[in-house]
C-alpha cells in the first residue's frame, strides 16, 4: 500500500509527488494520458520564476524525471472511482490501489463547443491548439472562437500564417487584454464577428465552413473556413469524484488555498480546484501545499 | 522492428508497396505531444514487431499535405497502399496497441 495516491501527472500532481517523496512518504501517481498535463502543448514558457525560457515539453519532462528519480511511481491508468475510509481504495480501469491519503490533481481540459460532428472533424479542420496546428493552415481562411486572451493570442498568431482570420465571439467586448484587441484591430486580415455563436460545422471529410448566428439580430450566415480554432476556455474533469468531494457549479473541486476538501484525507491541487488564477506557478504551489497537508494528515 | 524515417523519396517503397501493414507517425520537433507519443510508438514497434515509419512534417511538407495532416501528432495505419485507420492527438500506449490491432 502507498501512503499517498496522486491523481493526475500534470504540474500540480508531479510537484505534490516531489514534496511527498522528500517528506519520506511512498507515492503512486495515476495518469490517464501522459505525464505533463496541459503544459506540454505550450511551445515556450517565459513566466516560471527562475527559468527564463523553456518549452512545455522540457519542463514537463524535467518535472517527471525529478519526481521519478525521487522514487515516485507513475502509472498510466484511468481512475473511475474512490472508495473512502481510513484506508482509501482508488479504483482504475485496470485495477485498484490502496492508500492513506489521496491528492486530486486532475487539471482541466479544453472546453469543446458541444456541436454535432465536432469530434469527427477534430483533426480535419477543428483544433484546440493554434500554436500546434496553425502552420498547417498557411494561406488558408480560418476562424477562432472565443473572447479571452487565448482566443486573442491565437488569432494574432494565425494572422501571420493565414490569409484571413475570423474572430468569432458571443459578446461585443472581449475579456482579454485591450492591448491584444488593439493589435488585432490593426491587422488587415483579421475580421471580428461579434455577438455571434457557431451553430454548425460543415464539410464532408474536412471542415469547409462554419455556420454562425448573430445573437442580437438573429441573422445567420456561413463563413468559408478550412480551420476552426476553439478557445472558449477550459473545463474540469471531476465527475468521478462528485460523491466524494464537493464540486462547484462548473465542476471544480471546492477548496481554498489550503488545498483541503471537506473530506478527511482527500486533498486537491492545481487547476481542478476552485481558484481565480490558473498558472504553472499556482499549480506547483498547490502541489507543495497539498502534499505537505497530506503528509501531516498521515502523520 | 526498426523505425524508419520516411521521406517523399522512400514513402512509396516503404509504405505504399509494403507487404505488411505500416504505422506512420506524423510529427514535428516543436510539437510537445508528438514528443510524448513518439517513444511510445517506438516501444510498440519494438515489442510487437510492427513496422513503423516517422514523417517529420516540417521536412516533408508534401507528404503532410498529401495525407491532409491538420493536427499533430497524427497516426495513420497503412495497409495495401491505403490509409485504413487514423488517430489524432496524444494517446496512451495501450491505445496505440489497440489502434494497430495487436
Amino acid at each position: 500500500m502507498n501512503d499517498i495516491v496522486i491523481i493526475g501527472a500534470g504540474t500540480a500532481g508531479l510537484s505534490a509527488a516531489i514534496y511527498a517523496r522528500r517528506a519520506g512518504k511512498t507515492v503512486l501517481v495515476l495518469e490517464q494520458l501522459s505525464y505533463g498535463g496541459q503544459i506540454i502543448n505550450t511551445p515556450e514558457i517565459e513566466n516560471y520564476p527562475g527559468i527564463r525560457n523553456i518549452s512545455g515539453f522540457d519542463f514537463a519532462t524535467g518535472l517527471y524525471e525529478q519526481a521519478t528519480a525521487l522514487g515516485a511511481e507513475v502509472l498510466i491508468e484511468k481512475v473511475v472511482s474512490i472508495e473512502d475510509g481510513d484506508i482509501k481504495k482508488v479504483v482504475t480501469e485496470e485495477g485498484s490501489h490502496e492508500c492513506r491519503a489521496v491528492i486530486l490533481a486532475t487539471g482541466a481540459k479544453n472546453r469543446p463547443l458541444g456541436l454535432a460532428r465536432e469530434e469527427e472533424l477534430t483533426g480535419a479542420g477543428v483544433s484546440y491548439c493554434a500554436t500546434c496546428d496553425g502552420a498547417f493552415f498557411r494561406g488558408k481562411d480560418v476562424a477562432v472562437n472565443g473572447g479571452g486572451n487565448t482566443a486573442l493570442e491565437d488569432a494574432l498568431f494565425l494572422s501571420n500564417y493565414c490569409s484571413h482570420v475570423y474572430l468569432i465571439h458571443r459578446r461585443d467586448a472581449f475579456r482579454g487584454d485591450d492591448k491584444e484587441v488593439q493589435r488585432l484591430k490593426d491587422k488587415e486580415n483579421v475580421e471580428f464577428v461579434l455577438d455571434s455563436v457557431i451553430t454548425a460545422l460543415n464539410g464532408e471529410d474536412a471542415l469547409d465552413s462554419v455556420s454562425v448566428k448573430n445573437v442580437k439580430t438573429g441573422e445567420e450566415k456561413d463563413l468559408a473556413v478550412k480551420g476552426l480554432f476553439v478557445a472558449i476556455g477550459q473545463m474540469p474533469d471531476n465527475a468521478a469524484f462528485a460523491g466524494l468531494v464537493e464540486l462547484d457549479d462548473h465542476g471544480y473541486i471546492k477548496a481554498g488555498e489550503d488545498c483541503l476538501t471537506g473530506t478527511k484525507g482527500i486533498f486537491t491541487a492545481g487547476d481542478c480546484r476552485t481558484k481565480t488564477v490558473r498558472q504553472l506557478t499556482t499549480a506547483s504551489a498547490d502541489g507543495a501545499v497539498a502534499a505537505l497537508a497530506a503528509c501531516s494528515y498521515i502523520g | 522492428m526498426a523505425v524508419i524515417t520516411l521521406t517523399s523519396e522512400n514513402f512509396e517503397e516503404e509504405v505504399l508497396k509494403s507487404s505488411e501493414p505500416v504505422l506512420v507517425d506524423f510529427w514535428a520537433p516543436w510539437c510537445g505531444p508528438c514528443k510524448m507519443l513518439s517513444p511510445l510508438v517506438d516501444q510498440v514497434a519494438e515489442e510487437k514487431n510492427f513496422k513503423v515509419g516517422k514523417v517529420n512534417v516540417d521536412d516533408e511538407a508534401d507528404l503532410a499535405e498529401k495525407y491532409n495532416i491538420m493536427n499533430i501528432p497524427a497516426l495513420k495505419l497503412f495497409n495495401g497502399g491505403a490509409v485504413v485507420k487514423e488517430s489524432v492527438g496524444m494517446i496512451p500506449k495501450a491505445k496505440i496497441e489497440e489502434f494497430i490491432g495487436v
